[in-house]
């Protein structure tokens, strides 16, 4: 490689608290190509992205870009100098129109204060068509489709000369026809010799239009090569290539009888089709999958969050329909949602108030709601679980969240759940805390609930589910057990129906 | 450990920021103590037994709208309505307990109503006003600042309409039933030499009530949670629509006590009876630590809001501070104490 390096990254080391997140990882762009950044979810992609744009701030290492030494504050001066980032969530002034989104920041002026419209629209438009984009200017945001919001942002980074451009799963939520031009446009700016740093799970897309490939894995560099170097079975070697330790307690549940039957249950509003699965007593099932693969839609259907459009649901043979969380909690479901903060805690209230919400009818007395019996509960919770808290009068917010995830587990096993579903048990939790959640997840097994758990960590769901349903899609597309699971059949199925 | 021998076993450092935790956190009471004190030195009659009074009756007849509109704060809302409805409550109330004999009677042929009939209709109609503000809250999915703003236009519209039925062709209404001012205004006990009136009895009374449906029933635990994190509670099983329409319907209720009590104790209903009440109530939630964040509020809040607000009321009078000044100063109260108030909930980041 004898031309000039647009990129370099070298030795880049970066800790969190408890983790070290990224260990010496170097990283290289040339002009003109697509250089893929591919792993698990964890393994660090996203850490050294951010430490590019000056998110976060490295512990240690060098950034070059065009052979001078660079350390960004934050992405506005990253765009500055001509990086550019095109989240997998999408930034944007929804309610504003193209245009004012494109030169958001950094309006053009006419006579040095007053924003000039013209200029913007015409320059928009220049840019728009330069390529190949159709969409008017004008066009407010909200009315656009994710994958023409998505050609806006990238617009946007053409906008400021950008060299190096990073796409962050860019293609997670768009049709086929929006891919290839998404890849066309692709195409077209490597060869006005910019960088495409290209974040995706999507294999066949990464081996299409990649030049080289670099793998991660639990935050250290596992391997770059050329593209047309590597296969798929062998990307998919190195992404999850790691041995099983003691991570796990000991699993001592046995499943008994059906619990609970799901039959060809289809979503309304989200994208759910036609999926049926069992869940025994004392089973411990996982769900696999993708981001988007519809899982954490499943079972927001399945306790009566969002609106079902097809499919029966059977509680011992019986039918019931779970319209409503309340419903769902009659039915002795509980639900631990996967955006803690967004619909987990409440955040200004103790842990008292946030450990007995789910569950108040049965402190119900003469003299009102017992304090009494409250108190008595939320103090189990907090030994069984061992919540580390100063009291129970402790604002939730104010604890980790290893803490606060206990509590609300707390919440649920309160209201004496038979199926317990946990999305994510174990997001955003340090390794310790990771395994006595574990470990109370396998006695609950153990004392007959049936349990579901969802989770991208692929060796969570091997060390901990008794059977590993795998999604794809919106649809079901294959069931594991754990003898016979592994992350490369795993991986497979996800990627089915992409 | 007691307090005190918390306090002895920290290091300065951390008597500092002791210190300065129990300032901010009994802000409130320490403000209030102060403003006492200094307008007792500069105006002695303020602590005599009329003043107090005058201070405490003031103060419970505030304390019903206030309650109502906490549970609005409450769930991150607010009630601009409060003060019509206990103005159209107010009137419909005194038309219907006017004395027999009164010339300007509104309904000539009325007889006496009995006064729980009267109170009855007086609760039911603020009731359906407020339980109108909280299906539309609920059901439309809007802020309750745009419902009260619309419903509290209409409700004036229904007063004015009521005000030229009868006979009464839109003159204030007064002339009471000596039973309906003797139930509200009479007084069995007095402070010093000066009667107290009947209506703080029952200004506790409703208190006593709001305290146990906040802090005794599921309602009320449901409706903290639903004002902290709606999306949580609907996921915890909680019925967020019925709470929040439940929470609005008791604050009609309230109003619409406050409109039976207010109509006996002026005496004289006009259209401005009631006018801007909500406003004060605001205020004082505001000041007693409601917190607009939602989820955040205490009953001993409110009543020290409401006593605090109006103390400085009375207290500027008592100052014979010009009236127009007196407007400036109550805003700058407010501010501040909010401003105060609001550094308990802020994370220190």
């Amino acid at each position: 490689m004898s031309e000039k390096l647009l990129l370099e990254m070298v030795d880049i080391c970066k800790s969190f608290p408890g983790v070290k997140a990224l260990d010496k990882v170097s990283f290289k762009l040339r002009r003109g190509t697509v250089h893929a950044l591919m792993g698990e979810n964890g393994a660090g992609k996203s850490t050294l992205m951010k430490c590019l744009f000056g998110i976060y701030s490295k512990d240690s290492g060098r950034i070059l870009l065009n052979g001078e030494e660079v350390s960004f504050k934050n992405p506005k001066d990253a765009l500055v100098h001509g990086v550019a980032m095109v989240h997998q969530e999408l930034n944007q002034a929804l309610k504003r129109n193209v245009s004012d989104n494109v030169w958001l920041g950094r309006y053009p002026k006419d006579l040095g204060f007053v924003v000039s419209e013209r200029q913007m629209h015409r320059e928009t438009k220049k840019l728009l068509s330069e390529l190949g984009i159709s969409t008017d200017p004008k066009t407010v945001m909200s009315r656009m489709s994710v994958a023409e919001r998505q050609m806006v942002e990238i617009a946007k980074a053409v906008s400021y000369n950008a060299e190096i451009i990073v796409l962050d799963e860019p293609t997670s939520s768009l049709t086929e026809q929006e891919v290839e031009h998404l890849f066309k446009i692709i195409d077209m700016l490597k060869a006005r010799g910019c960088g495409i740093i290209y974040i995706s799970h999507k294999m066949e897309e990464i081996l299409r239009i990649s030049d080289d490939i670099t793998v991660m894995r639990d935050g250290t560099h596992i391997v770059t090569k050329p593209a047309d170097q590597l296969t798929m079975d062998g990307i998919i070697k190195y992404m999850v290539g790691r041995e099983l330790t003691s991570r796990f307690p000991e699993r001592e549940n046995t499943p008994a009888e059906v619990v609970l039957s799901v039959k060809e249950l289809s979503s309304r509003h989200n994208h759910v089709k036609e999926v049926s699965f069992e869940l025994r007593r004392g089973e411990i099932l996982g769900f696999a999958g993708l981001a988007g693969a519809g899982r954490t839609e499943l079972i927001e259907n399945i306790f009566g969050i969002s609106e079902r459009s097809g499919g029966e649901i059977y509680l011992h043979g019986k039918r019931i329909r779970n319209k409503n969380p309340r419903e769902a909690i009659r039915n002795g479901f509980a639900l631990l949602t996967e955006e803690r903060r967004a619909t987990g805690i409440f955040g200004i209230l103790n842990i008292c108030e946030n450990t007995t919400v789910a569950g108040l009818k049965k402190y119900k007395g003469l003299l009102g709601i017992s304090d009494k019996e409250r108190k008595r509960d939320t103090r189990w919770a907090i030994d069984a679980m061992k919540i580390k808290t100063p009291s129970m009068k402790t604002q939730i917010r104010t604890l980790s969240g290893g803490n606060q995830q206990k509590v609300i587990l707390g919440r649920w096993l309160l209201t004496e759940p038979e199926i317990l579903m946990l999305d994510e048990p174990t997001r955003g939790i340090d390794v310790g805390a990771k395994y006595e959640i574990y470990q109370l997840i396998c006695d609950l097994a153990k004392r007959g609930k049936s349990i579901i758990v969802l989770s991208s960590e692929l060796p969570e769901l091997l060390g901990l589910c008794d059977r590993i349903c795998v999604m794809s899609g919106g649809r079901l597309t294959g069931e594991l057990d754990s003898t016979e699971a592994t992350q490369e059949k795993i991986m497979t199925l996800a990627a089915k129906n992409l | 450990m007691s307090f005190i021998e918390k306090y002895k076993a920290k290091d300065k450092a951390e008597r500092a920021v002791a210190r300065k935790e129990f300032l901010i956190n009994n802000s409130l009471y320490i403000f209030l103590a102060a403003a006492v004190v200094i307008i007792q030195l500069i105006s002695p009659h303020f602590l005599s037994a009329p003043s107090i009074v005058n201070i405490i009756s003031l103060s419970a007849a505030n304390l019903p709208i206030a309650l109502g509109i906490a549970g609005a704060i409450i769930l991150t809302g607010t009630d601009l309505s409060a003060g019509r409805i206990v103005g159209l409550v107010a009137c419909i109330s005194a038309s219907l307990l006017q004395a027999t004999g009164y010339p300007n009677k509104m309904f000539p042929a009325l007889g006496t109503l009995p006064l729980p009939v009267v109170f009855l209709i007086a609760i039911t109609i603020g009731g359906i006003v407020g339980l109108i503000n909280g299906f539309c809250t609920a059901r439309f999915n809007l802020h309750p600042f745009i419902v009260t703003l619309s419903t509290q236009l209409i409700v004036y519209g229904a007063l004015l309409i009521y005000l030229m039925s009868g006979s009464n062709n839109g003159q204030s209404i007064s002339g009471l039933d000596s039973s309906y001012t003797s139930f509200i205004n009479g007084s069995f006990l007095s402070f010093g030499k000066t009667p107290i009136p009947n209506y703080v009895w029952y200004a506790l009374v409703i208190t006593a009530i709001m305290w146990f449906i906040w802090n005794k029933t599921a309602f009320g635990k449901n409706m903290f949670a639903v004002g902290s994190n709606p999306e949580a509670a609907n996921v915890s099983g909680v019925n967020v629509k019925r709470i929040i329409t439940l929470v609005f319907m008791l604050a009609g209720i309230m109003y619409g006590i406050t409109g039976f009590i207010e109509a006996a104790r002026i005496g004289s209903n006009s259209a401005a009876t009631g006018l801007n009440y909500e406003l004060d109530a605001i205020a004082a939630c505001v000041i007693g630590g409601v917190s607009f964040v939602g989820g955040i509020g205490k009953i001993r809040g409110v009543i020290l809001g409401v006593v605090l607000l109006r103390l400085i009321f009375v207290g500027l009078t008592f100052l014979s501070i010009d009236a127009n000044m007196q407007y400036i100063i109550k805003g700058l109260i407010i501010l501040v104490a909010c401003a105060i108030d609001m550094r308990k909930y802020l994370v220190r980041r």
